[in-house]
């Protein structure tokens, strides 16, 4: 319980979950979640390395604060674009959305 | 001794059993089909992980976590729930071939990374400070890190704008 490597896996795993769901899903919402999935092993990380491991305790969480800030401003532009893809398709499923491409 | 061999027992339980609600809800998130129980599994997912965040000694961002997670974006990808398919639809069964190429693509990747901490012996910085309180990273973040402070500021301002542009005003541009 108080070893770095257990947390360091957790994260791990954690990671890997949310890549398998990218890589997986269809629905573009899906994918949102398992993005967050894969910013929070990053957080978990970060501050597992700075209870451990860093010589000045705090920028862990510094760094993890920042980390939750970009999370919340990407989950904004990220549904704003998902509604927008929706009015013009009809449809949040990631294969219709081929047709942006040019 | 004993009570302190009971308290110790007792906060192993409970990190375990948190660990388990952490992978648990990961799963519930991106396993099922229904958009509503991933949403579900994430809120689980992200709750267990502020209890990680206790463990590792700050409570702090243990409420925060809870606050801007769970509080501002999992009920933000709730409101968007309603732009996808209808539930009593039949679910399109999934491709067989895809599942096993990303979950062997994502395996390779999960040895490796394990595989590299576990081999490596990571060492401690020599001296630490032992400050990690809250005034400690108010004090930091407006002295060392207050460019970074006001870059994210100012992120988070450009993206909310960019929301509202695409998500309010393409409506009566289009129509």
């Amino acid at each position: 319980m108080n070893a770095l490597t257990v947390y360091l896996v957790i994260a791990a795993v954690l990671f890997s979950l949310g890549l398998f769901g990218v890589l997986m899903r269809r629905n573009l919402i899906a994918m949102l979640i398992s993005l967050e999935l894969m910013l929070n092993g990053a957080s978990i990380n970060f501050m597992a390395f700075n209870r451990f491991l860093a010589p000045e305790p705090a920028v862990g969480q510094i760094v993890t604060l920042f980390i939750m800030g970009l999370a919340a401003a990407e989950a904004a532009i990220g549904l704003s674009i998902i509604l927008t893809l929706f009015r013009r398709l009809r449809s949040i499923n990631i294969e219709r959305a081929r047709r942006l491409g040019g | 001794m004993t009570a302190d061999f009971f308290t110790l027992g007792f906060a192993h339980t409970a990190f375990w059993i948190l660990v388990g609600i952490v992978f648990a809800g990961a799963g519930i998130a991106v396993f099922p089909r229904n958009i509503i129980y991933n949403i579900l599994g994430l809120v689980l997912c992200l709750a267990g992980v502020a209890g990680l965040y206790v463990y590792l000694g700050s409570l702090f961002l243990g409420l925060m976590q809870l606050l801007i997670y769970v509080g501002a974006i999992c009920v933000a990808i709730v409101f968007a729930i309603m732009l996808s398919r209808p539930l009593h639809l039949e679910m399109p069964k999934r491709k067989m071939p895809k599942m096993v190429l990303g979950g062997f693509s994502v395996g390779i990747f999960l040895v490796s990374i394990v595989a590299v901490l576990w081999k490596t012996a990571w060492q401690a910085a020599p001296e630490r400070s032992t400050d990690w309180s809250i005034t400690t990273i108010g004090h930091m973040l407006l002295t060392r890190y207050s460019l970074v402070f006001e870059l994210i500021s100012l992120v988070l301002l450009v993206a909310i704008i960019g929301a509202i542009l695409t998500a309010g005003f393409s409506r009566r541009l289009t129509s």
